[in-house]
């Protein structure tokens, strides 16, 4: 971290506390929102907006990345990039199932339509 | 010989080695536990059916233990405050609270296997299970992991406290990190278990 006075710490220290409080009533809202039973697609995405937030602050003040050196964001960017592959392959796998069915659909088009008569 | 740059900053990075290492070691935990859930949406996507969490897990368990560990990562960085501001009895009692909240985390936890395994729900019984405990397993065995250290920090690592403060300071602060990571993994896991 780039300030280190008591000062300065005394002032983290404050928003420390208003972070946890923060968290604690994100993490109310996540179990509300639980208890509601909404319908998957929004209950997804519901609960992933709230952890990002939660994850968001985590990272930000308690681990100083609002005042970190930027070799660090380096590193946290590969890992991010990484990441986002990671959790594209799920969607591309289906996306071959799809394209599979479509292909089906057509054959089966295709088989249905009689020949042309000349 | 001695691991340079553990106290300031290296010039090229403009932070220090260890602080580095920390967060390249977070960064391939992130591939770590990336691959678990990506796996997890995969097999979910996938399933013709698949169980809500709520209704074989414990919620107010879990949310119980979202609080344990949300508390702890304000009693860690609190620790970290307490050595910049050269209170050490106050980081003793940070840190002691932080290892408390984290044994707290896996008593609950205990409480709660022991509740599936009982019940005959294990690994084996159902893909879900089988998801639910390696992934809740693997963040298990990084709080664990992260107690042994604040055991150590508490004990006989505190000696260095007495002949180089700020390389021990340094020390609690990547302690930290790796803290707020693993709490970070759990604030994504409760809900996409258990709520889900």
């Amino acid at each position: 971290m780039s300030h280190t006075g008591a000062d300065d710490i005394r002032h983290h220290v404050k928003v420390y506390i208003r972070v946890f409080v923060a968290l604690m009533v994100a993490t109310i809202i996540t179990v509300a929102v639980g208890y509601v039973h909404l319908a998957i697609p929004l209950a997804v995405t519901v609960a992933l907006i709230v952890a990002s937030i939660k994850g968001t602050l985590v990272a930000t003040y308690f681990m100083h990345l609002n005042s970190e050196k930027r070799i660090i964001f380096y590193a946290l960017a590969l890992a991010g990039v990484l990441f986002a592959v990671l959790m594209l392959l799920p969607s591309l796998t289906h996306l071959g199932t799809i394209a599979d069915e479509r292909m089906g659909a057509f054959e089966h088009v295709a088989e249905s339509v009689p020949p042309a008569v000349h | 010989m001695q691991i340079p740059y553990t106290v300031h900053a290296r010039p090229d990075t403009g932070v220090h080695n260890s602080k580095l290492g920390i967060w390249l070691f977070l960064g391939s935990e992130v591939m770590l536990f990336g691959a678990l859930f990506s796996s997890y949406v995969l097999l979910r996507t996938s399933a013709p059916s698949w169980p809500l969490g709520y209704t074989m897990l414990s919620v107010p368990l879990a949310a119980v233990n979202t609080v344990f560990l949300i508390s702890s990562s304000v009693t860690m960085v609190m620790a970290w405050a307490s050595l910049k501001l050269h209170d050490f009895g106050k980081y003793r009692m940070y840190m002691g609270l932080t290892f408390l909240c984290g044994l707290a985390f896996m008593v609950v936890k205990s409480f709660e296997y022991y509740e599936h395994v009982v019940h005959h729900a294990v690994p084996a019984t159902n893909i879900f299970l089988a998801v639910y405990f390696t992934l809740t397993g693997l963040h298990g065995l990084h709080v664990v992991g992260g107690m042994v250290v604040m055991a150590y920090f508490l004990g006989p690592g505190t000696r260095m406290w007495r002949t180089e403060a700020e390389r021990f300071t340094n020390r609690v602060e990547v302690l930290g990190l790796y803290w707020h990571f693993v709490d970070l993994v759990w604030i994504f896991l409760f809900p996409v278990l258990y709520l889900l």
